[in-house]
């Protein structure tokens, strides 16, 4: 694995979302735990940030002018930890820590371990909030940055996040982006089963938000998205994008209990060489 | 002591389902964990009887408030840092202001969680818990004495917190077990210090007693399973026939079971050393149980030096 640059064509993204991909299995296995699947599922939103939309800065982390980005289900940190050394923040090496004694990868985000990290989240429904308080600060200190928030879709059954999606309303905080992993699924099965959450781009649209609906697997629409999203004056943005839970390894995919479970080594062997012989 | 090894959330989804059976007013509400805290087991036998609300822990408290003075007998789970934490709000105005009969039993409690990390790991849950009026603190040692405070506090009708974990433990009770709110449980006599521990430190307490009897110091060890109401008794005792009084917790010393403990103690007329085993006001991190057991001096070796330098 080498580090990438952060500009990068749809055809070099898609290379960069596989390698995403093994590291993330590999990360998991050897952590002996973690989220499999909801890891999985937002490897091409979030590939699509750190290598081609944010504008950030591995060398200088604290860059102000920075764009923000809060992963509010933080149990999906796999994939920005890998996103984070890719792009150069840390060793690659630090990702065979993850969820060990002493790690400065914390089993959720936490940010005064993880440089990258802008804010801790684990706990669900927090990061949209936390997404208003930068872009308010940023309108006070006359700073031009985006914050992009990525939610669960289980995750928004939490009472916060639509206090949040008020306020960015209210505040007209278009400098604020969120996105909806819309994978369906939670931990005790289906949104539909669990607690209804649809319909979701009607909700936001009655909350005063911009909307855009894609596939969240498709470069070429989650790119086209995030610069709509930007252009975007008066109002935040949020994105539906459709997703698949466990995406890439054909037995995660849309299984339920591939949740909160990293892969054994059998299973690896298996999901490592479907991604490797996979057609970009 | 057998050899079993059970999680105390185990037990609660088991005895939740006897309970079931018993008792037609028994609701149960879960918080998308229903696998997790086990209460998926009485909702695959009753479930006009269990409501899942989502990944939505206040809403959960509320409702379990609406089903409770509507004569129902609630339990609403979810794990120990949302279930006390993010519905800490709607526990002490909704429930326990009004007296209702909501059981929060909270699975997932303290660092024995492990690699999920601080977010998940409650540490400060007995002290936000105990400090609500009307609200009760139960900590079971193991399975049986999980169902056996589940039992009693299915046929009583005020609020509840039991505080439950993620990982096995072993068994040290026997099915002869009788739990009384505010009573505690002397597992051994003992004459120059007394341990109070609870939840998964009352193994560890057993051992460095254990250990400790080889050296011939004699060792007390009390499973204050009742935090709240606590023991007065049994702490006067201790603080009568021993010289020194220890807690072991998992959870933060301040506003736990050593707090709790020290409370009554200051009450006293006489004067005794005290030491509290816990996290010493800090959070802990992502590691496995027994590496993080010993990091913060959830271990044998610790509990026995610091009895040691106590006396
Ligand atoms: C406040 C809170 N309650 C419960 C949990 C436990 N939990 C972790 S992940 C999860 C399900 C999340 O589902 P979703 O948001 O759909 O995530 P994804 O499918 O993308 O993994 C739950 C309930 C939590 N982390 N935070
Ligand atoms: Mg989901």
């Amino acid at each position: 694995m080498k580090q990438f640059k952060l500009q990068n064509s749809v055809a070099e993204l898609k290379e960069i979302a596989k390698q995403m991909r093994v590291a993330i299995l590999k990360m998991l296995h050897r952590a002996g735990s973690g989220h499999s699947g909801g890891s999985l599922s937002c490897v091409e939103l979030i590939s699509g940030l750190y290598f081609s939309e944010l504008r950030h800065d591995p060398r200088n982390p604290s860059w102000e002018d920075r764009d923000r980005f809060i992963i509010s289900k933080g149990h999906g940190c796999p994939t920005v930890y890998a996103a984070l050394a890719f792009a150069g923040y840390f060793p690659l090496a630090e990702l065979d820590t993850l969820r060990k004694l002493g790690s400065i990868l914390q089993g959720h985000p936490y940010s005064r371990a993880t440089t990258g990290i802008e804010v801790s989240t684990g706990s669900l429904g927090h990061g949209l909030a936390m997404a208003n308080g930068i872009a308010l600060a940023a309108r006070l200190n006359k700073r031009n940055h985006h914050v992009f928030c990525l939610l669960g879709d289980g995750e928004i059954q939490e009472g916060e996040v639509w206090e949040a999606t008020m306020a960015a309303a209210h505040y007209r905080l278009d400098r604020v982006c969120a996105i909806l992993d819309h994978n369906g699924l939670q931990i005790d099965g289906p949104n539909d089963e669990v607690m209804k959450v649809m319909p979701v781009v009607e909700k936001w649209q009655a909350f005063g938000w911009h909307t855009i609906q894609i596939d969240g697997h498709n470069f070429d629409q989650i790119l086209a998205a995030y610069r709509a999203a930007r252009k975007v004056v008066g109002k935040p943005t949020m994105i539906v994008a459709e997703t698949v839970k466990g995406k890439g390894v054909s037995f995660m995919e849309n299984v339920v209990d591939f949740h909160g479970v990293a892969p054994t080594e059998e299973q690896l062997v298996r999901a490592l060489r479907e991604i490797e012989s996979s057609q970009p | 002591m057998t050899a079993d090894k059970i999680a105390t959330r185990d037990a609660y989804g088991e005895v939740l389902v006897e309970l079931g059976e018993q008792h037609e007013e028994i609701v149960v509400l879960d918080a998308d964990l229903s696998k997790s805290t086990r209460t998926i087991k009485f909702a695959k036998r009753f479930p006009d009887r269990f409501f899942n609300m989502g990944i939505a822990e206040q809403n959960m408290i509320d409702t379990a408030c609406g089903l409770a003075v509507s004569g129902k007998t609630v339990f609403a789970s979810s794990f120990a840092i949302f279930a006390s934490g993010r519905a800490w709000e709607q526990v002490r105005n909704s429930i326990c202001y009004s007296r209702y009969n909501v059981k929060v039993v909270a699975t997932h409690a303290g660092i024995s969680v492990g690699e999920d990390g601080v977010s998940h790991q409650a540490c400060e849950d007995v002290a936000i818990m105990r400090a609500i009026p009307n609200m009760r603190v139960f900590v079971p040692a193991d399975a049986v004495e999980t169902k056996a405070i589940i039992r009693t506090i299915a046929q009583d009708q005020k609020p509840a917190y039991v505080r439950l974990g993620r990982a096995k433990v072993p068994v040290i009770y026997d099915d002869t077990y009788v739990f009384h709110a505010g009573k505690a449980s002397q597992l051994r006599e003992g004459t120059e210090v007394a341990l109070i521990a609870m939840g998964a430190t009352v193994v560890l307490a057993l051992e460095a007693a254990a250990r400790l009897a080889e050296e011939q110091i004699s060792v007390r060890v009390i499973n204050m399973s009742s935090v709240k109401p606590i023991d007065r008794d049994a702490i006067l005792a201790a603080s009568n026939e021993t010289r020194a009084i220890v807690t072991i917790e998992e959870h933060n010393v301040i506003g736990g079971l050593g707090s709790a403990v020290a409370e009554v103690l200051v009450t006293f007329p006489h004067r005794m050393p005290m030491r509290m085993i816990g996290l010493q006001d800090t959070f802990a991190q992502s590691g496995s149980y027994t590496e993080l057991f010993e990091r913060y001096g959830l271990s044998v070796p610790n509990v026995i030096r610091v009895i040691k330098e106590i006396l």
